[in-house]
């Protein structure tokens, strides 16, 4: 049967249903089902998120500037992320404003994420689906150094001789039966297309991006005091400034600060001479593979993030930027006010969760998180072992969020969709260079290419901006300014009797936000919507899909038993359902069931 | 020259039994110190960002919960080469996943401490979202600090009675204690979903 969602798609659930589950190599645990028609290309769409995440219920009767420490647990990514929106949520609750330092501390901490994370994304969960490291094997060192000199003339290491090394670890590796990284590749999949040279090119940077990412993250020590986990502060950052050398063990002094010096230029140069030119070669490889572009064409939203100054989070104080894009019209962005009960609602009706009644769209405020799982009339299978979910049911654990009504892309694409669509200097400017070094139309960005070159471009702006934001806390050190948070009202007893608030960032994958709600100084209710909430949720009451669902239509699978191009695009939003199980077979291997129906 | 040897609990403190390698280093910290060659470290759920701390060490000593399909609270201490195929045994949860990728990661770029030492408690229950340790895991941290601490006498490495250094703990509102007492029942939890996370359910 074919419908036509509000938002555009064309459903036809006719054909053979392909199951993918669980999508792996993304944060938490993930389904995926689709119908192809006879020529192979997907027709219909659902996305599912299979386990519970009830964060919500956890932080409820706790001290609200505890709240950061619990939600930096959900996951194993975005964990710095989580933290900054929780404490975001308190202090605009509670009217706290953090001073200068902590502004530019937070947001250097929060660039430093967006790039890591980033990076890593890239290098080590999406390549795979576009390069191929067993066919790096095949390659010749000498070419694949010329390849190099072409693509990143300053990256240093480019000899033949470095390539062969690499090639040998590789082969080593590979010849261990340890293939434990690239298992579960289906490596002879037409669906890949570089040359053997570009492969090994792309493999040696894995491996570069992953001495790299350790170097990262240094930054979270240095502010956070530890790492994994950092610490955070609500009225600013728990890390005291003393560049004269004496004073707390631990403050953060001039040779600290000339490592995250150090670390930001390292970034900046691995963006401009490694990460920009890979996305730039791999995709040139791609070039006719422009599917995916799913909501990003039509319905686009961001929160923005990194505020110039602290405590004001007016649009034209962001330096990424807030907006959003519906019905495709490019040449309006509206503003977005996550207070407003009219614009961002969360729909449970496919959802496996209840509000009482059908139809009732909540803002997140009034958000309740209540289960009811229950499969519709046309699953197959029982609750406890599906085998075939009904989408015209509940059929995940994720819920349906909107923007008065629309369902929306959230993340770097949609960042960069709407920055451009409102003139924003970087943006414009990297991406029209992007396209004319690439040779590519603009509508060429709405694509798992645009998505994937997108985070790209703005790990390079992150890094410029972390610069930007070095130099302002060095400056305003300088200038005797040493005042790190502000504890006037950190004792509860200076607090009103009840009070509400919202904290919002731009995590790597997208909008985030968390809603609080402060009672007799406890946590009376937390909710969090999180960017996969957002692209991953399932259909809304009106039947609009969502982002997931909506970039994997109409593209054509070269082998439908072999998922390379719904894993492909699936990994360009980077999904992070943050929960916590991956299913294991005695021997260790990981089992990606994927099912013809 | 002493041995660097980092000591480390994995696993999520908000999903029941998978906090005990994390609870583990905790309690270790309170009752015994060590000199500046020992790091110990809460690894809590993530992955590649504990790279950095394997590269430094020479040994690697992590208390996790691991399902081996023993009776629950069942210690099992595997070592060196016998580690990342354990690690990846039967039902895992994320940050297993994530830290046999690590494992795999540090020895393909030679980064990985000479020696390796496990030490994993057969959990109870992990799908208790919000939940704190069964009292059969919670038993098990004491007699699994007994073994670490034989561990590290055999290798040569010291320690006395005193206090661990806490600089890479958990923050003080969500260790043990205060974790516990503030959260919330199973039931308000909600456990549901399909059998492959519920392996008692079908």
């Amino acid at each position: 049967m074919v419908v036509q969602t509000p938002n555009g798609f064309n459903l036809d659930n006719s054909g053979k249903r392909i199951v993918v589950d669980p999508v792996t190599r993304i944060e938490g645990h993930m389904r995926c089902e689709v119908n192809v028609d006879d020529e192979g290309v997907i027709r219909n769409a659902v996305s599912t998120g299979t386990m519970w995440r009830g964060l919500e219920v956890i932080v409820k009767g706790r001290d609200p500037r505890d709240a950061w420490a619990f939600v930096e647990r959900i996951c194993g990514v975005c964990t710095g992320t989580h933290a900054l929106t929780s404490v975001r949520a308190v202090e605009d609750a509670l009217g706290i404003e953090i001073p200068d330092n902590a502004n530019s501390i937070r947001n250097i901490m929060q660039l430093n994420l967006e790039i890591h994370d980033h990076v890593v994304h890239f290098y080590h969960l999406h390549a795979l689906d576009w390069v191929n490291p067993i066919n790096a094997l095949k390659a010749d060192p000498k070419a694949t150094s010329e390849l190099q000199q072409m693509v990143g003339p300053n990256h240093p290491l480019s000899s033949p001789g470095y390539f062969r090394d690499v090639q040998n670890r590789l082969k080593k590796f590979v010849e261990s039966g340890q293939l434990g990284l690239f298992k579960n590749g289906y490596w002879d999949n037409p669906a890949y297309k570089l040359p053997p040279e570009a492969d090994l090119m792309a493999t040696t940077h894995y491996l570069e991006a992953l001495d790299l990412q350790k170097e990262i993250v240094k930054v979270h020590t240095i502010f956070g005091g530890k790492n994994p986990h950092p610490n955070w502060l609500v009225g600013g950052v728990p890390c005291p400034i003393n560049v004269h050398g004496t004073g707390a063990v631990g403050a953060i002094n001039m040779e600290r600060l000339n490592l995250v010096s150090s670390i930001i230029d390292k970034c900046i140069e691995f963006n401009k001479n490694v990460y920009l030119p890979d996305v730039k070669a791999i995709g040139g490889f791609y070039k006719n593979w422009l599917y995916g572009g799913g909501l990003s064409s039509q319905a686009c939203l961001a929160y923005g993030d990194i505020p110039e100054n602290p405590n004001d989070f007016s649009p034209e104080q962001l330096h990424l930027p807030r907006g959003a894009i519906i019905n495709g019209d490019l040449s309006t962005v509206h503003d977005v006010d996550v207070r407003d009960p009219e614009q961002v609602q969360e729909f449970v009706d496919h959802s496996w969760y209840t509000y009482g009644e059908p139809g009732k769209g909540l803002h997140p405020w009034d958000g309740v998180t209540e289960p009811n799982y229950e499969l519709g009339p046309n699953a197959v299978g029982t609750k406890t072992n599906i085998k075939q979910l009904d989408e015209e049911g509940k059929y995940s654990w994720i819920k349906a969020p909107r923007w008065r009504g629309h369902a929306m892309e959230v993340g770097p694409l949609a960042r960069y969709v709407v920055g451009y669509a409102k003139g924003h200097e970087d943006i414009k400017d990297q991406v029209d260079g992007l396209l004319r070094d690439m040779d590519l139309p603009v509508e060429a960005l709405f694509s798992t290419l645009g998505r994937t070159a997108a985070r790209a471009l703005e790990s390079e702006y992150c890094g410029r901006l972390q610069k930007h934001f070095f130099d302002k806390l060095v400056t305003n050190i300088k200038n005797g300014d040493e005042t790190t948070a502000n504890i006037e009202k950190w004792d509860p007893s200076t607090w009103p009797k009840e009070a509400k608030g919202v904290g919002m960032t731009e995590a790597p994958r997208g909008a985030l936000g968390h809603w609080i709600k402060i009672k007799d100084g406890r946590i009376e209710n937390y909710q969090c919507v999180v960017p996969t909430t957002w692209n991953g949720s399932p259909r809304d009451t009106a039947g609009n899909i969502g982002a997931f669902e909506a970039s994997l239509m109409n593209t054509p699978m070269e082998r439908p038993e072999e998922p390379v191009e719904i894993l492909r695009t699936l990994h360009s939003f980077d999904p992070c359902l943050a929960c916590s199980t991956h299913v294991m077979s005695p021997d260790g291997e990981e089992l990606t069931e994927v099912k013809v129906r | 020259m002493q041995p660097k040897v980092l000591i480390m609990g994995i696993g999520n403190v908000l999903w029941a039994d998978e906090g005990f390698g994390v609870r583990c280093v905790e309690r270790l910290a309170e009752a015994w110190a060590f000199d500046d060659n020992v790091q110990l470290l809460d690894g809590g759920t993530q992955g590649l960002y504990l790279l950095p701390f394997l590269e430094e060490a020479d040994v690697l000593l992590v208390f996790d919960a691991v399902d081996y399909g023993l009776p629950a609270g069942t210690l099992k201490i595997v070592k060196d080469d016998e580690v990342p195929a354990f690690m990846g045994a039967k039902k895992m949860s994320l940050h297993q996943t994530g830290f046999q990728d690590v494992i795999a990661t540090a020895q393909l770029m030679n980064q990985c401490p000479e020696r390796l030492i496990l030490i994993g408690c057969q959990p109870e229950e992990l799908e208790d979202y919000g939940g704190g340790l069964r009292a059969v895991v919670q038993r098990q941290i004491d007699p699994a600090i007994e073994v670490a601490l034989h561990e590290l006498k055999q290798l040569g490495v010291a320690y006395r009675p005193g206090k661990g250094d806490e600089t890479d703990l958990a923050h003080e509102s969500i260790r043990h204690t205060a974790y516990e007492e503030g959260r919330p029942s199973a039931e308000e939890a909600c456990r549901t979903g399909d059998d492959r996370f519920f392996p008692q359910a079908s």
